[in-house]
C-alpha cells in the first residue's frame, strides 16, 4: 500500500473513532469492512482473533484495535491504529468532563446523572446477560451467579475469581 | 472463600480522598487494568469506589453515565475524566496510560502466539469459564451500584421502570446500545428534570 492510502486509512480510522458512542466494540463491523473486506490487509479469521484476543487479555477491549493494527502493519500499526482510534473520542470526554464538572449545578446535569444512573447500571446487566445467553447451560449460568455474588457480597479478589472460571472452563466443568 | 464479607454502607460513605500524583494514578490503573479481564468495570468500580476511594458509587455511575454518551470506550472515557479532574492533561495521559500501556504489551504477544494455542481445548474452555466468570461480575457489580439509586432523586420504582426498559431493549431485544441510548436516555432525563429540585436552569 503506498503512503497515501496509509494516511487515508487512518483518517478513516481517526473519524470511526468519533461512532464508537457505547463502547469499542461498536465500530468493529466498520473495521472490518474496512481492513478485511474492502483493503484485504487481514483476512476473516486473523480478524475475529483480534477481538478474541483482546477480550481474553486483561485491559480494555479496545486493544482490539492495536491488534489489528499489529496484524496489518507492525508495531507501529498497533500504536497507530490504537492511537487513532482513541485520540478525537478522548479529546470530546475530556471536553465534555471539564464542561461538567466546571457546572455541577446545572439543572440539566443533575438532570442527566439522576435520569442515567438507572439506564447506566441496567446497561451494565444486559451486558453481562447478553455473555451468559451466548453460552447457554446450566452449569454456565451457575457459575456467573456464584461470581455475582461473590463480587457483590465479598471482597474475594476478582483474579481468585477468573481463576476458578478458568479452572472450571479448562477441566471441562463448564 | 474466606473474605468478610462487606461492611454494607461503609463503602459509599464518599469519594473521599484523591490521587497524591499522576505516577500514582499511573500505577492505579496500571495494575486495575492487569485484573480487568473481559471487562475493566468490574476492578474499576472495586479499586476507584472501595480500595482508593477516590470516587463514591453514584459518582462513579456518574462518570460512567457520561463515558458511555459520548464516543470511545467507557472505561477509558471514565480513566480520562477522573485523571483530568485530578490534574488535568497529565492526569488523563497517566490514567489512560496506566489503563493501556501493559495490556498493549500483552496483546501484540499474545497475537504473534495464538495460531498456536488457539486449538487447544483445555484453554477455550479456559476462555469459556473466564467469560462465564465475567458476565457475573458484570452482574455483581450491577448490583453493587444500584444499590447508589436508593438516594435517586426519582425514587426507586421509576428507577426500576427505566432499567428495565433499557435492559429490555439492549439485553433481550438487541438493539444497538447507542439507539437504546437514544430512545430511553431522552426519557430518563425528562422525568429526572421534573423532579431534579433546585438547581440552575438554562439560560
Amino acid at each position: 500500500m503506498s503512503a497515501l492510502a496509509w494516511a487515508v486509512l487512518l483518517c478513516q480510522v481517526l473519524f470511526l473513532s468519533l461512532l464508537q458512542v457505547g463502547g469499542a466494540l461498536t465500530i468493529a463491523p466498520d473495521l472490518h469492512r474496512l481492513v478485511v473486506e474492502r483493503l484485504a490487509l487481514l483476512t476473516d479469521a486473523q480478524f475475529a482473533a483480534s477481538i478474541a484476543i483482546a477480550q481474553s487479555c486483561p485491559g480494555p477491549n479496545t486493544l482490539y484495535v492495536a491488534a489489528i493494527g499489529f496484524q496489518t502493519a507492525g508495531v507501529a500499526g498497533a500504536l497507530a491504529a490504537q492511537a487513532a482510534v482513541l485520540l478525537p473520542s478522548s479529546m470530546i470526554a475530556i471536553a465534555v468532563g471539564r464542561w461538567g464538572s466546571a457546572r455541577p449545578d446545572l439543572k440539566f446535569l443533575l438532570a442527566f446523572k439522576a435520569g442515567m444512573a438507572p439506564v447506566t447500571i441496567a446497561l451494565l446487566a444486559a451486558a453481562s446477560w447478553i455473555i451468559v445467553a451466548e453460552a447457554p447451560g446450566w452449569r454456565h449460568v451457575l457459575l456467573a451467579a456464584a461470581a455475582a455474588v461473590a463480587v457483590w457480597r465479598t471482597r474475594v479478589h476478582i483474579l481468585w475469581l477468573m481463576a476458578v472460571g478458568a479452572i472450571a472452563g479448562a477441566l471441562a466443568w463448564v | 472463600m474466606s473474605a468478610p464479607p462487606l461492611p454494607p454502607a461503609a463503602p459509599d460513605a464518599t469519594g473521599s480522598r484523591r490521587p497524591g500524583s499522576p505516577r500514582e494514578l499511573f500505577v492505579a490503573f496500571t495494575l486495575l487494568a492487569l485484573q480487568g479481564f473481559g471487562g475493566v468495570v468490574v476492578v474499576a468500580q472495586r479499586v476507584l469506589c472501595e480500595d482508593k476511594r477516590w470516587l463514591s458509587r453514584a459518582e462513579f455511575v456518574e462518570l460512567l453515565s457520561i463515558g458511555q454518551v459520548v464516543p470511545g470506550p467507557n472505561v477509558c472515557n471514565v480513566a480520562l475524566m477522573l485523571g483530568d479532574r485530578f490534574f488535568g492533561w497529565r492526569g488523563a495521559l497517566a490514567a489512560l496510560g496506566g489503563l493501556l500501556t501493559v495490556p498493549f504489551g500483552i496483546v501484540l504477544a499474545l497475537v504473534t502466539v495464538y495460531a498456536r494455542f488457539a486449538a487447544s481445548p483445555a484453554i477455550a474452555g479456559a476462555l469459556r469459564g473466564m467469560g462465564a466468570v465475567s458476565a457475573g461480575l458484570i452482574a455483581g457489580t450491577a448490583l453493587k451500584l444500584a444499590q447508589s439509586l436508593r438516594t435517586s432523586p426519582l425514587g426507586v420504582p421509576v428507577c426500576v421502570a427505566l432499567g428495565a426498559a433499557a435492559f429490555v431493549l439492549v439485553g433481550l431485544l438487541r438493539i444497538p446500545l447507542a439507539w437504546a441510548l437514544v430512545v430511553v436516555g431522552p426519557a430518563a432525563c425528562g422525568l429526572a428534570w421534573r423532579r431534579v429540585g433546585g438547581g440552575v436552569g438554562p439560560r
